[in-house]
């Protein structure tokens, strides 16, 4: 390592607890202010930038260019929207072999949806990552489509026209529906992720998963087996972005099929490389940034969506480094 | 269910397959030749569909239309090549999926500026109106039979481009060896350039035959692009037969499935649920036929070696 990159890391940590406390303080100024629509807006920040860091772990650790996250995350959201849906109603979920009702309580959605999802990844993973390059690219945006119209083909949670949540599911103390209460509980998720992945990346999985990005044939040299490593990394990946889904639908009162389509996938990435591929806080930057610029664009003008797509290309030809890169300097390796 | 019947659907499942042929040949021989995946080439059909219906709206003739999107699609393709996709060659695929992402929403926004929000419709041409009698009585349209022809046309006409022509030896060359054929002097930006445009080209065709049949608005080329993706997957992507292959497999399966998967689960299940699990199924065929092959054969079912 040298001297200069020494010197760099302790930037990228002063950065990082920048982005963190600015995105804590963001909603506490705004309830101060009485601009409840700042509150959620920064909840929005912390829920998408959750999802990027489930993400951020098979994309920028793992090099799994996954064009699928869309699926994990819809799931989620419609695992707190059915679950609501039944409990709501007082209706049973399946009745055979055993009934199964719905639930609105918080804990129970969250592990279901880390349930659901981690199974689906599994599936998913375990076919995918027998290709690798552009062929998991392809595969991975193909079965989130599959999940997309296989949601719009059920009528009995809505199709098309998605479901409503009409009770925010609940905790166990405090009161979800408070939003400065619900912001912290996706912020302390956020920060949980964050420290998950911290260590991960830190713990021999992390090295070896690195390892099979950067040269597959040395990991099985070295006597570890590529494709455990990778698929432990894309269902854990795949969990945080579920439990993220889960959060968001529970934001809007509201799941549907756009939460599943491939835009959203695409939007996931976005976060990614905006903040800066393989920097722990790159998809909080990257979130943040785009739900900034989203607002603030999209307030003035119809064409954010052009806007977008010049910066992203701008960034993909220009500027690789992303945002982290802009203000902690280059990454250390590689 | 009569014969007819079978044949009509048949024939709707070549049709709709000849049709992702022509997206996923430009697909497939971009990612043989320069290794690069482009998620654009959904827009350069939705570009041809537009400038189709808009020429063939202003001049009177279907067919002037056609050929204006054929070209206006390969202009495009020519055009971001020189501007952008030329700069992700030696990029990995993460930065060429984002940058041509961002292609997508840029060429969308762009669409909807310039023709408007509403969908335009575009008639299908008096030569071609009309329907061919079927063995076992009722008739088939004679432009959808036109469109398996035009395809047919395509493949054969893309073989012989590819198999006897100068052009095709370098387009093969460059598959095999880009550095080599670039040192025995062949200019391989213009090559590629060439080739791109071509792609965009057969995009832009399959747009405009297609807006004849469905509404032409912003968004219509990306249902196509990722069928087309699972095209290629399933043939073998940088194979144009095995783009043939699968583009035939992936429209018979999407079609029969459609049609006769609800009603072979009538024979097990009540009929309202039979019509629910059977069109679910239906809807992710596809989705499966892919996973069956890439479990059978992760490269392919003409694999490309590269």
């Amino acid at each position: 390592m040298s001297t200069a990159a020494i010197r760099a890391l302790p930037r990228e940590t002063l950065v990082n607890a920048v982005l963190a406390l600015a995105l804590l303080a963001a909603p506490l100024i705004a309830q101060m202010l009485d601009e409840p629509f700042y509150v959620s807006l920064a909840t929005r920040v912390a829920i998408l930038a959750l999802a990027g860091v489930g993400l951020n772990l098979a994309l920028g650790y793992g090099g799994m260019v996954s064009f699928g996250h869309a699926a994990f995350f819809g799931l989620g959201g419609y695992v707190a929207g059915i679950t609501a849906l039944h409990a709501f109603e007082g209706s049973d979920f399946m009745t055979w072999p055993w009934s199964v009702g719905g639930s609105d309580q918080l804990l129970v959605v969250w592990s279901v949806a880390a349930v659901v999802v981690a199974l689906v990844a599994l599936a998913i993973g375990a076919i995918s990552l027998r290709t690798s390059g552009v062929y998991f690219i392809m595969i991975t945006l193909a079965f989130a489509q599959m999940i997309y119209y296989l949601a719009i083909s059920l009528p009995t949670y809505g199709g098309e026209d998605g479901l409503s949540i009409y009770l925010r599911n609940q905790l166990p103390l405090g009161d979800s529906n408070d939003p400065l209460t619900f912001f912290f509980v996706c912020y302390g998720l956020l920060l949980a992720a964050l420290f998950l992945s911290a260590r991960l990346v830190a713990a021999p999985f992390g090295v070896a998963l690195q390892c099979a990005r950067m040269n597959e044939t040395r990991l099985a040299t070295s006597g570890i087996a590529p494709f455990p490593v990778k698929l432990t990394a894309f269902v854990i990946s795949a969990v945080i972005t579920g439990i993220a889904g889960a959060l968001f639908a529970d934001l809007n009162g509201f799941v549907g099929p756009s939460m599943l389509s491939w835009h959203r996938s695409g939007e996931i990435m976005i976060f990614v490389i905006l903040g800066g591929v393989g920097r722990l806080f790159a998809p909080l930057a990257g979130a943040a940034l785009f739900i900034l610029l989203e607002s603030l664009i999209g307030g003035m003008t119809d064409r954010w969506q052009l806007f977008l797509g010049i910066m992203l290309l701008a960034v993909v030809l220009f500027a690789r480094g992303g945002l982290i890169g802009l203000l902690a300097g280059k990454v250390r390796h590689d | 269910m009569s014969v007819a019947f079978l044949i009509e659907q048949l024939l709707n499942g070549v049709q709709f397959g000849v049709m992702l042929f022509l997206m996923a040949a430009g697909l497939t021989l971009v990612f043989g030749v320069m290794g690069l995946i482009n998620l654009a080439h959904g827009s350069l059909f939705m570009l041809g569909a537009f400038f189709c219906s808009w020429i063939a709206e202003i001049s009177g003739s279907f067919w002037l239309g056609l050929g204006g999107g054929f070209l206006a699609a390969a202009a495009a393709g020519a055009l971001i090549e020189i501007a952008v996709i030329r700069r992700l060659y030696d990029r990995d695929h993460l930065d060429q999926v984002l940058a041509t992402f961002a292609l997508i929403l840029i060429f969308s926004e762009v669409v909807r500026w310039v023709f408007g929000d509403q969908p335009l419709y575009l008639d299908i041409p008096p030569l071609l109106s009309g329907a061919l009698p079927l063995p076992g009585g009722g008739g088939y349209p004679v432009y959808r039979m036109a469109i398996i022809f035009a395809g047919l046309v395509t493949a054969l006409g893309l073989y012989l481009l590819i198999a006897k022509t100068r052009l095709g030896m370098r387009i093969r060359a460059g598959e095999s060896d880009r550095e080599m054929i670039g040192a025995l002097g062949v200019d391989i930006r213009t090559l590629y350039t060439a080739v791109f445009a071509l792609g965009a080209a057969l995009a832009g065709l399959a747009g405009g035959l297609v807006g004849a049949l469905q509404s032409v608005q912003v968004g219509m080329g990306e249902p196509v692009l990722i069928l087309a993706f699972v095209v290629i997957v399933i043939g073998g992507i940088g194979s144009v037969k095995g783009a043939l292959v699968g583009s035939v497999l992936v429209g018979l399966t999407d079609t029969l499935g459609r049609v006769f998967l609800p009603q072979a689960f009538k024979l097990l299940l009540p009929a309202s649920e039979a019509a629910t699990v059977g069109s679910a199924l239906a809807s992710v065929a596809i989705y499966l036929l892919m996973a069956v092959v890439l479990a059978w054969r992760p490269k392919g079912l003409f694999p490309v070696n590269a």
